[in-house]
């Protein structure tokens, strides 16, 4: 009996001390993905200082959870459990996922002021096409980046060329490659005119050249793909072609991890890679380099990539609320601007180019803009529902292509008849 | 003084004892076998359609998925690659450092230094080893005059490129076990031979290496667990490409539960490796344990 009385005098208690907590300060774990230490994190960690500063209602809870595939499986394996994040930074790509397994809440739902209206109105729409859904937003740009062209300026020289004109067609693209190919006596390769990376996740790439081509590989809705559409088929056609037929990029499936390398050891004397590889680039190239927008085939074009905010449906409705005000201090155009100088991501709302720092640093470093000037040719990143095995039923037709293993327009059909395989249930 | 009482509390007490051990057994072994079987006998629950049982649905659709069939025999390749060649390895290691030559300490550590590394930043290393025109590998080749290969990016070479780093790897962790086993020879045994006028060779194939079967026998049975579970190194360097040439059993179980979250088919692939490694460890213990001498 007394024992009884103890264990609801304690619930009480501890109730009420809940209550009164909550009504102090909420806390929200935010998952974010990278590996523990380095300079991103000392970064993170001094926004959510500040921002707890600024609001000393809301405590932050940065949580560095590794890469974006690990960060997601333990956002979701912790959802299922019953406890995940309030919010977190994931691959806009994995809306339709996080969407499935009923994770996430529509910022509509809780952004509803008109201060809030005009802040999700605020963002470049390229970087919305991958945030978007059935007319609810249901995520918020944050590190996002595009494909661009660098070029090695001197290899430009000794071959004769412009060293400041990039190429700017498909047709110029080859022809600048084809001069920058260097053979020796034994016929061997010393530097590859050009390189386009396919380890990993090569359907990214593609979709330069497939947005290039003036053709998109899914619909909005993300239940249906076009990947064995004529035009889809011709982009894979030239990507192949620049190994197979002539010979200015190395055979085979090239590694992305080691491109930048690749570059900076003057092996490839041009090469398409992320915006964020720009740090990376600018510290490590022993030669004056160039960053150019992707050469056009019948347009210009890049997808986008990177992560987005998305916020948990199981979290508290005061926790999705600070959630909210978090994700809004951190999109802020000062924020933003910082945030895009610090790390190479594409800052992402127009005004942010607008603040001094941001006129500043692109006035130093000219090339920073040249991914925000390609943005209004993206497109969204490939996603549809059961992303990640629709993708990689492209991936395994691209590789198999550029292997010479089936021809691009069989490797394409394969891929496109397995998407169709997975894909039916989302249609009925 | 209380003389133990015979029959039941005896019995209690040796439950209590085994308890602890029982405990984890079951927690990390039995249960979630038990509960993988189970699972992989229903559909993947999604939100708002919740399991249902479905049969062996799972495991016809595993009979008819390529992938799984590509990455089986993947593995029964790796696994033929890699196990004979790093025993035998390990084993040739081991009898040379257990000679009494100057630096020995120097080169055992040489040998074990792959094993106490992580795989992951070996994989990471082994990635600019094979990269095409700069790589060691290729300074290496280019010194004979041979063309340039791109040796990850073609499905000719990328899983043998693999083998060589789990190689690489695995012989000196074995080796370790081989040396443990030949510092518990009996010198006399050495010096019998030697009066009895018998060669190196002879001794090591009529003496040594039957002492050493036991120790091979346990070596055998990691070296196949290994070969089917280390696929760290895959992650870093291929994610199983090209087009699934290097995807193994475990990376493709992976690929299905985390990254598809077809959690159920990756429950029915789970136990597909797990009868798979099952039968193969019980069929090296019957088959071998026969033809071994312990002492």
């Amino acid at each position: 009996m007394t024992l009884t009385k103890l264990a609801s005098a304690l619930t009480l208690l501890s109730g009420l001390w809940a209550g009164a907590t909550a009504a102090q300060t909420t806390e929200i774990t935010f998952y974010y993905p990278i590996a523990v230490g380095g300079p991103i994190t000392k970064i993170i960690d001094g926004y959510a200082e500040q921002f707890v500063k600024e609001n000393p209602s809301i405590r932050v809870k940065p949580i560095y959870a590794g890469t974006y595939q690990e960060t997601i499986v333990k956002a979701l394996t912790a959802n299922k459990s019953g406890e995940p994040p309030v919010t977190a930074i994931l691959l806009s790509t994995d809306m339709f996922t996080l969407i499935d397994e009923d994770a996430i809440v529509p910022w509509e739902e809780l952004a509803k002021s008109a201060d809030d209206q005009a802040w999700m109105k605020s963002f470049f729409p390229a970087f919305m096409k991958n945030s978007q859904t059935g007319g609810k937003t249901w995520g918020i740009p944050f590190q996002r980046s595009t494909i661009v062209l660098y070029w090695n300026k001197e290899a430009f020289k000794e071959a004769g060329l412009d060293p400041n004109k990039p190429p700017a067609t498909w047709a110029e693209q080859v022809e600048i490659a084809r001069k920058l190919t260097k053979r020796d006596g034994g016929g061997n390769v010393t530097q590859w005119g050009i390189q386009v990376p396919s380890s990993g996740f090569p359907y990214w790439l593609f979709q330069g050249f497939t947005t290039q081509n003036d053709v998109l590989l899914m619909n909005d809705a993300g239940n249906q793909t076009y990947y064995d559409k004529p035009a889809v088929i011709e982009a894979l056609q030239y990507w192949v072609d620049l190994s197979q037929k002539h010979k200015v990029m190395a055979p085979g499936v090239i590694e992305w991890g080691t491109t930048p390398k690749d570059f900076f050891e003057r092996k490839t004397a041009m090469m398409w890679t992320t915006t964020g590889n720009l740090t990376n680039v600018r510290n490590n190239a022993k030669f004056e380099f160039g960053v150019a927008m992707l050469p056009a085939g019948k347009r210009r074009g890049s997808p986008t990539g990177g992560g987005n905010f998305y916020i948990f449906k199981k979290a508290s409705a005061a926790q999705q609320q600070a959630a909210v005000k978090f994700a809004k201090w951190m999109t802020s155009p000062e924020r933003a601007a910082q945030w895009g100088i610090d790390t190479g991501y594409v800052a992402v709302r127009p005004d942010a180019w607008q603040t001094p720092a941001m006129k500043k640093y692109v006035a130093d470093f000219t090339v920073a803009a040249v991914a925000r000037d390609q943005l209004q040719y993206a497109v969204a990143e490939l996603s549809t529902h059961e992303n990640q095995r629709v993708t990689k039923a492209l991936n395994d037709g691209l590789q198999a292509a550029l292997t010479g293993a089936k021809s691009p327009a069989q490797a394409l059909k394969d891929a496109q008849a397995e998407a169709e395989r997975i894909l039916r249930p989302y249609r009925r | 003084m209380t003389k133990p009482r015979a029959g039941s509390d005896q019995h209690v007490i040796g439950w209590l004892l085994l308890l602890p051990a029982a405990v984890l057994l079951v927690a990390f072994t039995h249960y979630p076998a038990a509960a993988t079987l189970y699972h992989s006998l229903f559909s993947t629950p999604k939100a708002g359609r919740s399991a249902v049982w479905v049969g062996l649905d799972n495991y016809q659709a595993m009979a008819a998925d390529p992938v799984f069939w590509q990455s089986l025999r993947n593995n029964v390749l790796f696994a033929l690659g890699t196990i004979p060649t790093s025993m035998a390895l390990a084993l040739v290691m081991a009898l040379l450092v257990n000679d009494k030559l100057r630096g020995r300490a120097f080169l055992r550590l040489a040998y074990f230094t792959p094993t106490i590394l992580p795989m992951i930043a070996v994989a990471n290393i082994w990635l600019f080893f094979y990269t095409p025109g700069y790589g060691l590998v290729e300074q290496v080749t280019r010194l004979f005059g041979a063309p340039s290969h791109n040796w990850l990016g073609s499905r000719d070479t990328v899983l043998a490129c693999l083998m060589v780093v789990t190689v690489w790897k695995e012989a000196g962790f074995f080796m370790i076990f081989y040396l443990a086993a030949l510092q518990a020879i009996a010198p006399v045994l050495a010096e019998a031979a030697a009066i009895e006028g018998a060669g190196r060779w002879y001794f090591f194939r009529r003496v040594t290496f039957p002492l050493l079967m036991p120790t091979t026998l346990f070596v055998l049975v990691n070296a196949v667990i290994n070969s089917f579970r280390l696929v760290d190194h895959i992650v870093v360097m291929t994610k199983g490409g090209p087009d699934n040439a290097s995807s193994l059993l475990l990376y493709y179980i992976y690929d299905v539960g985390f990254k598809f979250w077809d959690t159920s088919y990756a429950a029915a692939l789970t136990m597909f490796l797990l009868v798979l490694l099952a039968s193969v460890a019980i069929g090296q213990f019957v088959l071998l344990d026969r033809r071994i001498h312990y002492r």
